[in-house]
């Protein structure tokens, strides 16, 4: 090995190291790579059977000749060590690209290599006298030269050579198909692979991360709608479970490749707004408004619906009361500020709070006020009725807990800022964020058990369930807190800050954010679950109606998506962004948009 | 049993020395040992008398079985109650590893996992558990879990290269159980109407190809590779946990074990040793006795918790 002056480590795994080298019996630099493995079997007699088969695979793989396959220049074993000199790479291997990318790699970019790969694997398996199976075929064994052509490295010898007492493990859980656990090493065990690892270029999701064999849960076009159904169908018949479903070569595999870089040319597609092949017929067009009821002003809050009525907050300073059924006038009530939040009904009334620092009582039926109450502040908040008390926060940093018969305060405590998020009321305690980036937790004597801090904002309102109380916040996470002690349990990165409370259905959990996407996240395990992308940021709650969640966006659509897959059902276009939420009634779906409309729809 | 049908039928006035068991209920419930207990004996323990403060009561068993030559399995128990004016926090970690079969550094590997699994959350909670004026940790719970389970595995591929193992672990904080998971070793909740839920996913490929239909629930019991990993610590470069909160199961167990164990026993029978044995100390001995009595093919470990409140 004297020839071979080493140069650096360019990588390391659980077999051993791959060293940089130069080449001293040329003049010229010739760079090379040589991978030391360094064997821990200590029984004689199987480690000389190991030798044979190295020797032998690498005679194999000496006498390869191919664009995509690295020269092997040199072997040799020596003690529990066996050497392999072989072609220097300058490149990248696609596990650090995947890992590099913000953004999704373009179609044809993928298409490229995957027809090289496709390529080298048809050169492999034609192999004679005996057919030559990768067996790992994954990102991080293809690399990318500085040309932009893929190189396969890190071939099956290193398996051979590792061979013996793991039998636990077999391929590269997350690539390999289930042929391959039950140890066959055939050509279709390459072609999936293959597909697993064009899903993964195409997704960015990593396999190795979930289940093996769960591609069925992680469409491709859900995850990224820009890929076109031709790409989509040639990499699920790689990944067939049965090998008998696949492509019966990798030449099969390139022709159908090839075809789709015909058939799709310079590939545009918007995707944001295209319904998937094969989803229902119904479309955006065909969502009509049951009935449209017009204000002076933007609605940016929800409404409520209560007993055939719909209340609904305006920033022309009035809660309204529709008729549910035709959206017909019934009366409005002025506040002398803009009303942001949510109205609440409590016994035959209705409570809204105003940005003129008021909370107001007025009588469901007549809209004649029965009590008004003030803070020091604008009330952004939303009020809940609970225990006989309207609670609710304010601008003026203080959360109140206002007796519903008598108008007054039975307490308030000191949040520190303004609150603007709505309480959550609980049997045992409420829950409020602040301005400051607080959640408290406040008993119902006013005194406060624990404050989370997060490091901005928590405009978002909390929700609880017995297992966690969630909530969002405007440094970008969606938390989930320990009720009793406020702990953090989980949190889930957002790609922005969020305003948007979250919504629970069962072990889901929905949020929005300035991401412009609507998350949907496991509740025992802040697992995403599905991700849809809206064209603006998602300041409204998403809320859940049956099979569905309904939300607005500020790019103007109210969207409704299957509860299960985030698949997009219908959107309904309005003249302005929508930042309230939604609310159902009998299958009919009220909100309000700042184009001044309040909309009822058919679910 | 005394002490059993004492605490399901104890009066709710703290009259702890008399027995007074109804003949009839005691026959039938001893009777009826594959069955729920019934609304009665349900009711009588919901009822029992509150303990204060609320506390966790653990038992443990660990054995080679009958067809090994090593005992490969570890497992960590820890608890502690905090009970003041300010906060009462009952708090425990369990934690279960199978060293994987026809590894060398098998039993290393398990050993490994338990050490540093506890070690990382004793490291990282200590201040917010047991500090003069404790605040949340800064990481998440199932963050905290996530990064133990990493560091066990990275010292595994340091220390014991080649050896894998399962790891299950659970952090209990009140009635909250925060666990990780990777490989074949179970947590399950065990409640007293007679429901036994499996909390973690068997990472092993014969589950996989149950969960898709490929084979039957039979067929997986005797198929070839049962035993065969897709996900274990000290194998692969990339790791990903399990990891998820829960409510403990109240009233109820939380039962952690290794495949020795679940491998040989159907649900209703661990039901039926858990609910019937006097403490949980004396329910693990009972369970590992009868995982041996079915043949003991593999090491059985089992830790057993109960809320008790």
């Amino acid at each position: 090995m004297d020839r071979y002056q080493i140069q650096e480590v360019i990588g390391s795994g659980g077999m051993g190291t791959v060293y940089r080298a130069r080449d001293t019996h040329f003049q010229a630099v010739r760079l090379v790579a040589i991978k030391e493995m360094i064997s821990n079997i200590a029984d004689p007699l199987v480690r000389k059977n190991i030798d044979q088969i190295y020797e032998r695979e690498s005679n194999i793989l000496a006498a390869l000749r191919h664009q995509s396959i690295p020269r092997i220049y040199d072997y040799h074993t020596q003690n529990d060590r066996a050497y392999l000199v072989m072609e220097y790479v300058n490149g990248r291997d696609m596990d650090d690209l995947l890992t590099a990318t913000t953004t999704f790699f373009p179609e044809e970019q993928i298409l490229n290599w995957a027809v090289e790969l496709c390529d080298v694997l048809e050169y492999l398996h034609n192999h004679k006298p005996e057919p030559i199976i990768f067996r790992d075929m994954k990102p991080s064994n293809i690399m990318i030269n500085q040309q932009n052509h893929v190189v396969l490295v890190d071939f099956g010898i290193a398996k051979v050579f590792e061979s013996g007492s793991k039998n636990t493990m077999v391929g590269t859980q997350g690539y390999s198909p289930p042929d391959q656990y039950r140890g066959e090493a055939t050509p279709a065990v390459d072609v999936y692979a293959l597909g697993a690892s064009l899903h993964h270029l195409l997704t960015l999701r990593d396999p190795r991360l979930e289940a093996p064999f769960s591609w069925a849960d992680r469409p491709i076009k859900q995850i990224n709608p820009n890929v076109s159904d031709e790409l989509v169908a040639v990499v699920e018949k790689a990944l067939q479970y049965s090998a008998d479903d696949r492509f019966k070569s990798a030449a099969e595999m390139k022709d159908a490749l090839l075809s789709v870089a015909r058939r799709t040319g310079t590939l545009i597609h918007s995707g944001m707004m295209s319904l998937p092949t094969g989803s229902s017929s119904t479309t955006s067009r065909g969502v009509k408004a049951l009935w449209i009821f017009e204000c002076e002003d933007e609605i940016r809050g929800t409404p409520l619906y209560y007993g055939g009525g719909l209340f609904v907050g305006c920033y022309d300073n009035n809660l309204y009361a529709l008729d549910a059924s035709n959206g017909e006038f019934k009366w409005k009530y002025a506040t002398d500020g803009g009303l942001p939040g949510r109205p609440a009904f409590f016994d035959g009334n209705v409570f809204v709070g105003s940005e003129d620092q008021r909370l107001h009582v007025v009588s469901a039926r007549t809209g004649s006020v029965v009590w008004t109450y003030f803070s020091d502040g604008p009330m952004r908040s939303s009020p809940r009725i609970a225990e006989g008390h309207a609670f609710i926060g304010s601008d003026d940093g203080y959360l109140h807990a206002v007796n519903v018969s008598t108008g007054r305060a039975s307490w308030k405590t000191e949040a520190a800022a303004a609150i603007r998020s709505t309480p959550c009321v609980t049997s045992d305690y409420v829950y409020v964020g602040n301005e400051a980036g607080e959640l408290l937790c406040v008993d119902f004597r006013g005194n406060v058990k624990w404050r989370f801090k997060s490091k901005r904002a928590i405009s978002s309102s909390p929700i609880a369930t017995p297992e966690a109380v969630f909530v969002g916040s405007l440094e970008g996470t969606l938390f989930a807190l320990d009720p009793q002690s406020g702990w953090t349990l989980w949190r889930f990165r957002l790609g922005k800050g969020t305003v948007s409370s979250p919504a629970v259905s069962g072990k889901m959990v929905f949020i929005g954010a300035s991401d412009n996407v609507i998350y949907a996240v496991d509740a025992a395990s802040a697992k995403e679950l599905w991700r849809f992308t809206t064209e603006h940021q998602v300041s409204a709650t998403p809320m859940v109606y049956k099979d569905s969640i309904y939300c607005g966006s500020v790019d103007g659509h109210l969207y409704c998506l299957e509860m299960k897959t985030g698949r997009l059902k219908w959107a309904f276009a309005t003249e302005g962004p929508i930042t309230g939420s939604a609310v159902a009634n009998e299958d009919i779906i009220y909100f309000g948009s700042t184009d001044k409309k309040v909309y009822a729809l058919l679910a | 049993m005394g002490n059993f049908f004492k605490r399901l039928f104890a009066k709710p006035d703290n009259q702890r020395k008399e027995i007074t068991v109804p003949r009839a209920a005691l026959v039938q419930a001893s009777e009826a040992s594959t069955a729920p207990l019934d609304e009665n004996q349900i009711e009588g323990l919901t009822r029992a008398h509150r303990i204060e403060p609320p506390q966790l009561v653990v038992g443990m068993g660990r054995n080679q079985g009958r067809q090994r030559d090593n005992n490969e399995d570890a497992l960590f128990a820890h608890t502690a109650t905090i009970s003041t004016s300010s906060a009462t926090l009952p708090l425990g970690i369990f934690i279960v590893a199978d060293g994987m079969g026809g590894h060398e550094n098998g039993h290393i590997a398990s050993d490994i996992a338990v050490r540093a699994m506890s070690n990382y959350l004793f490291k990282n909670l200590h201040a917010s558990l047991f500090g003069v004026h404790p605040e949340p940790p800064q990481e998440s719970l199932q963050e905290i879990m996530r990064q133990g389970v990493l560091r066990a595995h990275e010292e595994i591929l340091r220390a014991a290269p080649g050896g894998g193992t399962t790891l299950t672990a659970a952090l209990v904080l009140n009635s909250q159980m925060t666990v990780a998971h990777v490989g074949d070793s179970r947590a399950y909740s065990i409640f007293l109407d007679g429901r036994v839920q499996t909390l973690t996913r068997d990472h092993s490929i014969v589950k996989r190809f149950q969960e898709l239909g490929q084979i039957t629930a039979e067929e997986a019991t005797v198929h070839p590779q049962k035993s065969m990993l897709y996900r274990a610590l000290g194998q692969g470069d990339s790791l990903e946990p399990d990891v998820f909160t829960a409510q403990l199961p109240q009233p109820g167990y939380l039962l952690i074990c290794s495949d020795g164990l679940w491998g040989v026993m159907t649900e209703d029978e661990l039901f039926d040793i858990v609910v019937s044995a006097p403490n949980p100390q004396m329910a693990c001995q009972s369970l590992v006795d009868a995982a041996n009595d079915a043949g003991g093919p593999d090491n059985i470990t089992a830790i057993l918790v109960r809320l008790v409140e």
